[in-house]
């Protein structure tokens, strides 16, 4: 056992059993661990509370809108990467009740709706998916307008990242800079090997975390050995993005052809944008009961396909499927770096996996480029 | 008792299950203050009494399916302020609908003893098709919150919130995994009007687009996916042609993959 707390910055090598421990340090601090699990045909993220609950040898095979769980390496409770959920779903609900109202005697009383959000660790964050959030908080935290919904999750999270063991075709962090390789902002970051866990500890918190748990230094041999596996995941990587030009090539290409194209195979279902981690957009549904004395306000989910989203006083602004798709990649690989500094496209592929027919945003992108005004 | 200053409700059926009458009964908790909010002046599934026309609401269940309907639905505009269908029937001709591509002549012999008593159309029709519609709520059944939420906006004047976005939108809020995506199965979802809650998804089973479909269906993409993935042509007839088939995006997509060879 060791003596003490490993420094940040520190690699180790930990048992794959002693992720357990690490799991109890993490309750027994008051957070809800939310990870990976196999359900409904897919490794989506819930609530685990012990290392059992972890898709130990399952893995995902993705492609352009398919996506299966088949077997994978036994030892491996990671061998799988980012699926159908992604963790904006804990840190910005699809669902957020706001407030409520009720009128006595003639009177309006305000009650707010929101209880304190849990604690959350999440276990098993991709580059990608971290970076993901890192876009998420320049849109909710560092503007005029902060989301102080979003900033109470954020404040008190702990990260567990994962370096990815392997690639998918719909992977192409790469051409992003995202990934595969966690660089920084977690609290701990592991790379799975057979046998053993090589960890990184990058915060306080984290090493805080390994109490009692049977870590050592990393040998130079795992420490190779998990570089190696890293490596070897960024050379499977075969989708691309060209960044170069963006976003001057959308901004040049708002009448391209490709456009027209693109809408008669888009349903404007909306997926793509609900999937993706960083797409941040809501609407408010306020319901009243049939006297109009009790009311409340619901924040939810929403997406630049559906109507509503564009509807204006006099109109729709974006009434063709054209315009919506348009708007979406625009805003993903354009407007959005003029807004928030930043691609709003972390190379996840969730987009490319879960949309119903198939379209791929990088194919797109290629086929403006190819015939560009 | 105020009972001449409440808005009078009145609900009507033609042809149908009386699923969406009973989507209003098992209100339960809310019935009783609807009842206090309107006056119930026409509902016999409900209550034998009844109050005579004119009625600020009108409810109508069910499709026309004879000359006799053809009558009483224009009757009933006339008496109706507001009319507001409810369910697939009403707004779409509903499963029944399903004889508008058949001979219903040979139905009728071959399913009723003296056939010479059955008097029927040869479609059934939404009511849209015969009277000017204020509103239209669809679901087989309707959702019956769907249902409050518009008798409430109608009671305090403002617009009812129903999205007409896709079922695809209210998976993924309810973390839904993609029936169509990780299992393969022929999902009507991304075509189909919001309004379930994705219930058929959420128990591992594709949409049947009971609520009609969405905003801007592009059903044409999506079933070229669908036959590309392996679904034959008579698949797909089946998945458009079901509760609320002889809605116009439905329709037309059954009956072009139908001329498939
Ligand atoms: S746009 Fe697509 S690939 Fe990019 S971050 Fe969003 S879901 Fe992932
Ligand atoms: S790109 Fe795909 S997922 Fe996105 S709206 Fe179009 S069809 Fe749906
Ligand atoms: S299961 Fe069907 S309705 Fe739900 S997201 Fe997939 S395609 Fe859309």
């Amino acid at each position: 056992m060791a003596p003490s707390l490993p420094r940040v910055g520190a690699r180790l090598t930990l048992a794959k059993s002693s992720l357990e421990q690490v799991f109890a340090n993490l309750r027994a601090a008051g957070f809800t661990l939310i990870g990976p699990r196999l359900r409904d045909a897919a490794l989506v993220l819930e609530e685990v509370t012990g290392l059992n609950d972890l898709p130990r040898g399952w893995r995902d095979q993705q492609a352009p809108g398919q996506y299966r769980v088949v077997p994978g390496q036994d030892s491996f409770y990671f061998d799988h990467l980012v699926g159908p959920h992604s963790w904006k779903q804990f840190l910005h609900p699809a669902r957020l009740k706001l407030f409520g109202a009720a009128k006595n005697n003639g009177t309006w009383s305000f009650q707010s709706a929101t209880a304190p959000p849990p604690r959350y660790a999440f276990i098993g964050v991709r580059a990608c998916d971290l970076a993901a959030i890192a876009r998420q908080d320049r849109v909710f935290l560092a503007g005029e307008f902060r989301d102080p919904h979003y900033a109470a999750r954020r404040e008190s999270l702990f990260l567990l990242a994962v370096n990815c063991g392997r690639a998918a075709p719909t992977c192409f962090c790469r051409s992003l800079q995202t990934g595969p390789r966690v660089t920084g902002g977690f609290d701990l970051a592991l790379t799975e090997l057979a046998d053993v866990f090589v960890l990184e500890v990058g915060s306080e918190a984290g090493a805080e975390m390994l109490r009692e748990t049977a870590w050592q230094p990393a040998t130079a041999l795992h420490a190779s050995r998990a570089e190696e596996a890293v490596r070897q995941t960024e050379s499977q990587i075969e989708r691309e993005l060209r960044t170069d030009d963006l976003p001057k090539l959308l901004y040049d290409n708002l009448e391209h052809p490709r456009w027209d194209e693109v809408a008669r195979r888009c349903l404007a279902c909306g997926n793509c944008t609900l999937v993706c981690p960083t797409c941040f957009c809501t609407t408010v549904e306020d319901a009243s009961n049939l006297a109009g004395t009790r009311v409340e306000r619901t924040r939810l989910w929403d997406s630049c396909f559906t109507l509503d989203f564009s509807h204006v006083h006099g109109g729709n602004s974006r009434p063709t499927l054209r315009a919506r798709y348009r708007q979406w990649l625009t805003h993903k690989l354009a407007s959005w770096k003029d807004q928030f500094g930043a691609l709003g496209c972390v190379g996840c592929g969730r987009c490319i996996t879960w949309c119903p027919v198939g379209i791929e945003l990088t194919e797109e992108v290629k086929a403006i480029r190819e015939k560009a005004a | 008792m105020g009972a001449s200053t409440r808005p009078k409700l009145a609900v009507f059926k033609f042809s149908s299950c009386d699923g969406c009458q009973l989507a209003l009964l098992s209100l339960e908790d809310e019935l009783l203050e609807l009842a206090g909010a309107v006056e119930i002046a026409y509902f016999l599934e409900a209550r034998s009494q009844t109050l005579p026309p004119p009625y600020d609401v009108a409810l109508v269940e069910g499709s026309i399916t004879t000359a006799e309907d053809s009558k009483r639905i224009q009757e009933i505009r006339q008496q109706a302020k507001l009319l507001v269908t409810i369910g697939a029937c009403a707004t779409a001709g509903g499963i029944q609908a399903l004889r508008n591509w058949k001979d219903v002549d040979e139905f009728t012999r071959a399913v009723y003893a003296t056939p010479a008593y059955i008097e029927t159309l040869k479609q059934s029709t939404p009511i849209s098709a015969h009277v000017p519609v204020d509103f239209e709520l669809n679901g087989c059944p309707v959702n019956k919150a769907q249902l409050l939420e518009v008798l409430t906006a109608l009671l305090l004047g403002r617009a009812p919130h129903l999205p007409a976005h896709s079922v695809c939108v209210e998976c993924k809020r309810r973390g839904t995994v993609c029936v169509a995506v990780a299992q393969g199965i022929a999902c009507l979802g991304p075509l189909t009007h919001a309004g379930c809650g994705a219930i058929c998804p959420a128990f591992n089973r594709g949409c049947f687009g009971c609520f009609g479909p969405m905003e801007s269906p592009n059903a044409d993409a999506l079933l070229a996916h669908l036959e590309e993935s392996g679904h034959a042509a008579a698949e797909l007839v089946r998945l458009t042609r079901g509760f609320t088939g002889f809605a116009e995006a439905f329709r037309t997509a059954s009956e072009k993959w139908e001329k498939r060879p």
